[in-house]
C-alpha cells in the first residue's frame, strides 16, 4: 500500500510539523513588535496622561480614516493628574468594567455584546450634548443609569450596578482614554460630539 | 426514571469516568439552553428580571456553560478511547476521579456565585473571587488555577496511560495538542489597565482555542470515531488527520490577525489577518471531502448510525459554521462595518453549534452503544429511531434558523448602525429598532425554542437508545480497496 509522496503519511506528517513551527515562530516574532506597538505611551496607544487632554478626531486622507488626536490641555474633572495618578485612575475604571461584566452587554472596541452600544468611543459620543456638561453626566448616567435612561423608544434600559462616585470617575477616565486608541478607523464615520477647535 | 441507570460492567475505568464527564456535560448543555433562551428574550421584554437576572448575567452563564460543557464532552471522549487506543488501562484513575470531582465542584460554585452574586466592587478581590467580567473567560481567577491543575493531571493521565501502553499517529498529535490547549488557558490570567493588551492575549485564548487546538481535537476523535463506526482504514485516517493538522495550523494560527484589526494593533495585521484567516476555510473543506468520502467507500455501512449522522453533521457544522459563516465577515473590508454586530452572533452559534455540539453527542452514542452492552445501532431501530432522527433535525433547524434570523438582524445592524449612522449612541438604537432586525429577534427566539425542543428530545433518546435491544452491534470492517 504504497502512497505516492504527496499523499504519503510521512509527507503530511512532516508538513504538519514544519507548517506548525513556521507560523507559531512568525506569531511569536510579531508579538514582539506588536506587544511594543500597544503598550500605553505609545503612538497607537498613548500614555494614560492623555486623560489630561481634549481629545478629538480629525479626518486622514493619507490613510482614509478618522484619527484621534490629543489636542489642548482640558483635564478630567478639572484636575491635571500625573502619570502615574492618571493610570491608577485608568486602571480603577478598567477593573470596574471587569468587577461589573460590563463586556456581557457592550462591546469595548468592538468586542465583547451587542445588547447595548459599543462603548470605544463612548467619551466622545454626541448625545451627552456639550462637552462641558459631559464628564457630569456621564457620572450621573453610570450611578444611576434608570432615571437616566433613554433607550431611544426600545424600552432597553442599562441597570444600576451599585456603582460607587470613586468607580464612576474611574469608568469615566478609561472611556476617555480608550477614545485615544488609534483603531484603524473602526467605526467608520464616527460622528464625534462637536467640540471646539476639533475641525 | 430507571432509564439513566446502567449495567457499568462491560466499560473500562476510564469509560466508566467518561460517563461521568458526560453527564455534567449534558447538564450543562441544558443550562447553556435555558440561558441563551432567557438572554433571546430580554432582547422581545427589556423588563423581564430586569435588575434581577440581567442581560450580562444570562449571557455570561449561556456561554461559560457552553464552554465547559464542551471542554468535559472532550475529556470525556478522550478518557472514553485512551484504552482502547494505547492498549493498556489507565494509569491514575484515581486521581482522575478526584480531578473530576473537584473540576465539578468547582464549576458549581462558580455559576452559584455567578447567579447569586453577580458583580462586585472594582478590587482584585472580586476579580479572585467573583469574576474577571472578560467574554467566555470570565471564570474568577481561583478556579483559573483550579481548572488548570484539573488539566495538569488529565494530562498526565492521558500522556502517562500512552507511554506505558503504545502510541499512535492519532495519540501523538492529541496529546501534543493538549499540552498547547492547556498553555493558551494561561494567556488569559492576567489583569490589565490597558484594553489593547487585554484584548490581544485574550484573543490568544479565544482564538487560538476554537480556531486552532479544538480543531485539532476534534479532528483526533473524528478520525478514531471513523475508524470505530466505519472500520476507515487507520493509516489513510492517520494520514487525513496530518493533512488537517498542517492546514488548520497553517491558516489558524496567524488567522488570528482577523481580530486584530481594530484593538489599537499595528496595520500589518489587517493583511496578514485578512490573508491567512480566508485560507482557514480550506482544511474544514478538507474535512468534509474526508468525511463523505469515508463514510461513501464503506457504504455507509456502519456500527453506530445515530453518532455517524452526527460526525456527518459535524463536518458539515464546521465547514459552513466556521468556514463559510466566518469566511463572510473575515475580510477586513466588510469586518469593519460588521464587526461586533449580529453578523458576529449569527457565526457564533453556527459555527460552535456545528462544529463543537455535533461532535460531542456523536461521542455520547457511541459510549451509550457499549455502555448498554454493545447494542445494535445500526438501521432499523424500533419505530424507525424516530426520537435521534427528530433529535437531530429539530436541533439542526433550531440553530440553522437562529443563524439565519441573525444574519438578517446584522445585515440591518451593519447597515443602519454601522455604514449610514457612524455607531453611535443613537445610531447604535436607530438599527435596534429597525422593522429586520426586529424581526430577526423574533425569529431567533422561535428558533431557539425549536432547539431547545430538540435538546428535551435527544435526551430522551440518550437516556433509552439500545435500553430493550437484544440484537448486537454490527462489527464494522475495513473492507476498503485502496488503490493508488
Ligand atoms: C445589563 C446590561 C448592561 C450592563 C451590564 C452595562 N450596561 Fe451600559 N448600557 C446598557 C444599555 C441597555 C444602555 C443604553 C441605555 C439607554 O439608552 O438608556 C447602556 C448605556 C451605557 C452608556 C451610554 C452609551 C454610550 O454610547 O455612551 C455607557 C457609557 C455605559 N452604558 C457604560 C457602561 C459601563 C461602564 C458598564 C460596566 C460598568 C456598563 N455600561 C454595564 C446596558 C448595560
Ligand atoms: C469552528 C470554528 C469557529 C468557531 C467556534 C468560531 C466562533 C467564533 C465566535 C464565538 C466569535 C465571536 C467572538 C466574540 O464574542 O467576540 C467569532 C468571531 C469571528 N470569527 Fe469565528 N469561529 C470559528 C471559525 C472561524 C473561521 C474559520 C473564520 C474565518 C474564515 C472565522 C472568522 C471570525 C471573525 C472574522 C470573527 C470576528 C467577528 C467580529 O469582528 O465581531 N471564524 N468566531
Ligand atoms: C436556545 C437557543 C439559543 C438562544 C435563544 C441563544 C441566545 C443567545 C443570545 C441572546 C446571545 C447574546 C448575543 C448578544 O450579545 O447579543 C447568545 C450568545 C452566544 N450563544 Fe447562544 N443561544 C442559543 C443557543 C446556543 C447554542 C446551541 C450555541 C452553540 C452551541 C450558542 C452559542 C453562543 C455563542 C458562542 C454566543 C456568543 C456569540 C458572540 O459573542 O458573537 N447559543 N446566544
Ligand atoms: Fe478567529
Amino acid at each position: 500500500m504504497n502512497s505516492v509522496w504527496w499523499a504519503s503519511e510521512d509527507f503530511w506528517r512532516k508538513m504538519a510539523v514544519w507548517l506548525t513551527a513556521v507560523m507559531t515562530v512568525v506569531l511569536i516574532l510579531l508579538t514582539f513588535d506588536t506587544v511594543k506597538q500597544i503598550t500605553a505611551g505609545s503612538e497607537r496607544v498613548p500614555a494614560y496622561s492623555a486623560i489630561n487632554h481634549r481629545i478629538y478626531y480629525r479626518f486622514d486622507s493619507s490613510r482614509n480614516m478618522q484619527v484621534p488626536v490629543i489636542g489642548d490641555s482640558a483635564p478630567l474633572f478639572g484636575t491635571s493628574l500625573s502619570e502615574e495618578d492618571a493610570e491608577a485612575l485608568v486602571s480603577k475604571g478598567k477593573l470596574t468594567t471587569q468587577a461589573k461584566n460590563c463586556m456581557n452587554c457592550h462591546t469595548l472596541l468592538g468586542n465583547g455584546a451587542y445588547y447595548a452600544p459599543d462603548l470605544t468611543k463612548a467619551w466622545l459620543d454626541p448625545a451627552w450634548g456639550s462637552e462641558a456638561a459631559r464628564e457630569q453626566l456621564m457620572v450621573n448616567f453610570l450611578l444611576d443609569p434608570h432615571t437616566n435612561a433613554r433607550g431611544y423608544g426600545t424600552g432597553r434600559k442599562m441597570p444600576n450596578l451599585g456603582i460607587t462616585e470613586e468607580e464612576a470617575h474611574g469608568v469615566v477616565a478609561f472611556l476617555k482614554w480608550m477614545s485615544t486608541i488609534d483603531t484603524n478607523g473602526f467605526p467608520r464615520n464616527f460622528t464625534p460630539i462637536s467640540q471646539e477647535g476639533d475641525r | 426514571m430507571n432509564a439513566g441507570i446502567q449495567e457499568s460492567s462491560n466499560l473500562t475505568g476510564g469509560q466508566k469516568l467518561a460517563v461521568k464527564y458526560y453527564t455534567v456535560a449534558v447538564v450543562l448543555f441544558v443550562a447553556q439552553i435555558l440561558f441563551g433562551l432567557l438572554s433571546g428574550l430580554k432582547y422581545l421584554q427589556p423588563d423581564f428580571l430586569y435588575e434581577v437576572l440581567d442581560f450580562n448575567v444570562t449571557r455570561m452563564v449561556h456561554i461559560n456553560a457552553m464552554i465547559v460543557w464542551m471542554l468535559f464532552g472532550f475529556m470525556g471522549a478522550i478518557y472514553w478511547l485512551v484504552e482502547e487506543e494505547s492498549e493498556t488501562e489507565l494509569v491514575g484513575l484515581k486521581l482522575g476521579n478526584l480531578a473530576f470531582w473537584v473540576l465539578t465542584s468547582a464549576v458549581t460554585v462558580v455559576v452559584l456565585v455567578y447567579l447569586f452574586v453577580q458583580v462586585g466592587p472594582a478590587e482584585m478581590s472580586t476579580i479572585w473571587f467573583i469574576g474577571e467580567g472578560r467574554e467566555y473567560i470570565e471564570a474568577p481567577r481561583w478556579a483559573d488555577i483550579g481548572i488548570v491543575i484539573c488539566l495538569l493531571v488529565f494530562m498526565y493521565n492521558i500522556a502517562a496511560t500512552f507511554m506505558k501502553g503504545k502510541w499512535s499517529g492519532i495519540s501523538g498529535v492529541l496529546v501534543l495538542d493538549l499540552v498547547a490547549l492547556a498553555g493558551l488557558y494561561v494567556a488569559g490570567m492576567y489583569y490589565t489597565p490597558n484594553i489593547s493588551m487585554d484584548q490581544y492575549w485574550w484573543w490568544w485564548v479565544v482564538h487560538l482555542w476554537v480556531e486552532a487546538t479544538w480543531e485539532v481535537l476534534v479532528g483526533c476523535i473524528m478520525a478514531w470515531g471513523l475508524i470505530k463506526t466505519l472500520g476507515a482504514n487507520r493509516k489513510i485516517v492517520t494520514t487525513w488527520l496530518y493533512i488537517e493538522v498542517a492546514l488548520m495550523l497553517g491558516a489558524g494560527i496567524l488567522g488570528l490577525g482577523h481580530h486584530y484589526f481594530w484593538i489599537g494593533t499595528p496595520e500589518y495585521w489587517l493583511g496578514i489577518g485578512g490573508f491567512f484567516s480566508a485560507l482557514e476555510p480550506v482544511p474544514l473543506v478538507a474535512m468534509v471531502v474526508h468525511a463523505v468520502y469515508d463514510s461513501g467507500v464503506h457504504g455507509s455501512k456502519n456500527s453506530n448510525h445515530p453518532a455517524l449522522a452526527w460526525l456527518i453533521a459535524h463536518a458539515f457544522g464546521n465547514f459552513f459554521g466556521g468556514g463559510v459563516w466566518g469566511f463572510m465577515h473575515t475580510l477586513p473590508q466588510i469586518n469593519l462595518y460588521t464587526h461586533g454586530t449580529q453578523w458576529t452572533t449569527s457565526h457564533g452559534h453556527l459555527a460552535f453549534f456545528g462544529a463543537y455540539a455535533t461532535i460531542n453527542i456523536a461521542m455520547f452514542y457511541i459510549a451509550l452503544q457499549r455502555w448498554r452492552g454493545n447494542v445494535y445501532m445500526s438501521a432499523g431501530l424500533p419505530g424507525n429511531g424516530w426520537k435521534w432522527k427528530w433529535a437531530l433535525s429539530l436541533l439542526c433547524t433550531g440553530v440553522v434558523g437562529m443563524t439565519m434570523a441573525l444574519l438578517v438582524s446584522g445585515y440591518e445592524q451593519a447597515f443602519v448602525e454601522r455604514a449610514l449612522g457612524g455607531s453611535t449612541w443613537a445610531a447604535y438604537f436607530e438599527a435596534q429598532r429597525g422593522t429586520w432586525y426586529v424581526q430577526g429577534m423574533y425569529w431567533r427566539q422561535i428558533f431557539g425554542y425549536v432547539t431547545a425542543a430538540g435538546l428535551v428530545l435527544l435526551i430522551w433518546d440518550l437516556l433509552t437508545i439500545g435500553l430493550r435491544e437484544k440484537r448486537s452491534m454490527v462489527v464494522p470492517t475495513d473492507h476498503v480497496v485502496v488503490t493508488a
